[in-house]
């Protein structure tokens, strides 16, 4: 059927163009020509009057310590933190979703932290986890030795806290989105057939939540690399070795105005991240194939 | 029998409230903070806070000063002394509020004009190759900052645009964020309204402008919001592209405010987050359709 209407499709090139042209045009000259064009650099020795290197400029950051570690340490970052985001996140929506007491203002609470500027609350943080900070003040009263939370490899788990904050609203609103999207009769029908809380909540909840799982994971991937933010605002361009970022490597690059070193790394990322998209979107398809939604 | 059941029904939902409530509150923590400190004398401020502010921050591991700080959510003397040494005073916080202002409202006015029409076409119209470019838009789009900047810096250079606002707006106006969002919202709007115009000969350009803007009004307010809030936060383009400090918006100014400037900081970070919490009271409900738009599929 849906082969048969395609071919019946008339194109209308010329409006389109019309509509399109505003957006086409800043979309070639600040994202697409540059970028293509910027391969060039990657492969030669010097931004102006360059050798061809072949591959030289991408061989040698893969060996540079500093971008692995960044590399590293943003990877990290983000396998510990997107899960995290999906599991609180969703726990908040699903107790949201219940009839409770002034669950409209509750739900404002926790989209707040999406609009707050970073660097509204910076000084918070900092109060909060330097080491003569306020967390430190409760550690050392319950007795155990303060932490310097910034400076050691605990700035991971500071830098985690920072980006859930910010973060969880934002799903919070996808998944109770998706909640409310799942018609009650199933639950009714499974009320009749004598199924118990659990077994809702795994054949029904989470099978009809996958679609927003999905997209759910896929935001949260990117919206972790904007963590550089918090982090920079935070603790300047040279953190603890343990939140040192991919952002603070590009930084200090374009400081350098280290032409060869930026577009190569840029291009590590762009294919890392396309693969990434394109095996998230097939997987996408596979599940709504199976569950019909 | 009935009646215990109630009971037990009602307290399962007051215990659950209570911890929701006590979850909300430490989301909340940080900005009740900020608020309720700004009001506090700058000696107050600096008995409580000095010992995490006053150090230098390049060390290479941070001593403990032998005091923690205090934090305080109500002050021992309301006074508004911060605001006015922060906006009548200083004549920097005023200029950098300024700077924040020129950049993002240029980007959002552009972005939802330039991305409305984009949206439409990708929408409402047949044209070659349309899934083809829309999926490179999205492409676009999912990349982190990281990649999208150095192309942006490549033409920004080349068209000398480097330490001017133009190098910050022009990229922000052409993201591809507005036209996916767009898209989504107008592809719900049902054909039948755009072929009844097209019988009574109306063209795509008056269909666009009489019948799809005005009914994508919720879409546009959600756009709107959604690009304030990230372009407010903005950090990495002008750490890039602005050489000139005096150029840089308030985000940056405010994470650079050292020790004998504490006081003011609180005042100046409430200043801050001020339009978007007012954008938030007013426009909630835009922005969690906003929200719930980018994760629909079409």
């Amino acid at each position: 059927m849906s082969a048969l209407l395609k071919t019946k499709i008339k194109y209308n090139n010329k409006t389109a163009l019309f509509f399109l042209v505003p957006s086409l045009i800043g979309f070639l000259i600040f994202f697409f020509i540059p970028f293509v064009g910027g391969l060039y650099y990657s492969f030669v020795d010097s931004p102006i009057g360059g050798r061809f290197v072949g591959l030289a400029n991408y061989m040698e950051l893969m060996k540079n310590p500093v971008f692995l570690k960044a590399g590293y340490n943003t990877l990290v970052f983000t396998v510990i933190s997107v899960p995290l985001n999906i599991l609180l996140s969703l726990g908040l929506a699903l107790l949201l979703n219940r009839r409770i007491y002034g669950r409209n203002i509750l739900r404002m609470g926790f989209i707040i932290p999406l609009v707050v500027p970073v660097a509204s609350v910076v000084l918070v943080w900092q109060i909060l986890f330097d080491i003569n900070g306020a967390l430190n003040s409760f550690i050392s009263w319950l007795g155990l030795s303060p932490i310097d939370w910034m400076k050691t490899d605990f700035a991971r788990i500071v830098v985690v806290i920072v980006y859930l904050w910010k973060n969880m609203g934002y799903n919070m609103v996808l998944f109770l989105a998706g909640l409310q999207k799942i018609p009650p009769e199933y639950y009714e029908s499974a009320d009749i057939d004598g199924a118990g809380n659990w077994h809702k909540f795994i054949h029904i909840t989470l099978v009809y939540l996958t679609p927003t799982t999905f997209f759910v994971f896929v935001m949260s991937i990117i919206n972790s690399f904007k963590v550089f933010r918090e982090v920079y605002l935070i603790s300047g361009a040279y953190p603890h070795d343990s939140i040192y970022m991919l952002q603070h490597y590009m930084n200090n690059k374009f400081a350098a105005l280290d032409y060869q070193m930026l577009t190569s790394a840029a291009f590590i990322m762009a294919v890392f991240f396309y693969i990434l998209v394109l095996f998230l979107f097939k997987i996408q398809r596979k599940i709504s194939s199976t569950i019909g939604g | 029998m009935q009646i215990t059941r109630q009971i037990k029904k009602r307290l399962g939902k007051t215990i659950l409230s209570v911890i929701l409530i006590a979850i909300a509150a430490i989301f909340l923590f940080p900005l009740v903070l900020t608020i309720t400190n700004s009001f506090m004398s700058q000696q107050e401020i600096d008995n409580n806070y000095s010992m995490v502010i006053s150090k230098d921050s390049s060390q290479e591991n941070s001593a403990f000063s032998g005091k923690y700080a205090n934090v305080k959510l109500i002050p021992n003397m309301v006074t508004l002394k911060q605001y006015y040494t922060a906006l009548i005073k200083k004549t920097e916080f005023l200029i950098k509020f300024w700077n924040s202002a020129i950049i993002v409202v240029p980007i959002i006015v552009g972005q939802v004009l330039v991305s409305s029409m984009a949206a439409y076409a990708f929408a409402k119209i047949e044209f070659i190759f349309r899934d083809k470019l829309f999926f490179t838009y999205i492409i676009i789009m999912m990349m982190p900052f990281q990649v999208t900047l150095v192309p942006n810096y490549i033409m920004a250079s080349k068209l000398g645009l480097v330490g001017s606002y133009a190098s910050i707006i022009l990229p922000g106006i052409f993201g591809t964020f507005g036209v996916f969002l767009m898209r989504q919202f107008m592809i719900y709007i049902p054909d039948a309204y755009i072929e009844s115009a097209k019988v009574d000969g109306a063209s795509h350009f008056k269909i666009f402008f009489s019948i799809i803007l005005p009914m994508s009004k919720t879409g546009l307010a959600a756009l709107s919001i959604l690009v304030f809030i990230d372009n407010w936060n903005m950090v990495e383009q002008p750490l890039i592209f602005l050489q000139d400090v005096n150029m840089h918006p308030l985000s940056i100014y405010l994470s650079n405010i050292n020790s004998g400037e504490m006081g003011i900081a609180f005042a100046a970070s409430t200043i801050y987050m001020l339009p978007m919490l007012l954008v938030f009271l007013y426009g909630e409900s835009y922005l969690v359709q906003g929200i719930q738009l980018s994760g629909l599929k079409g």
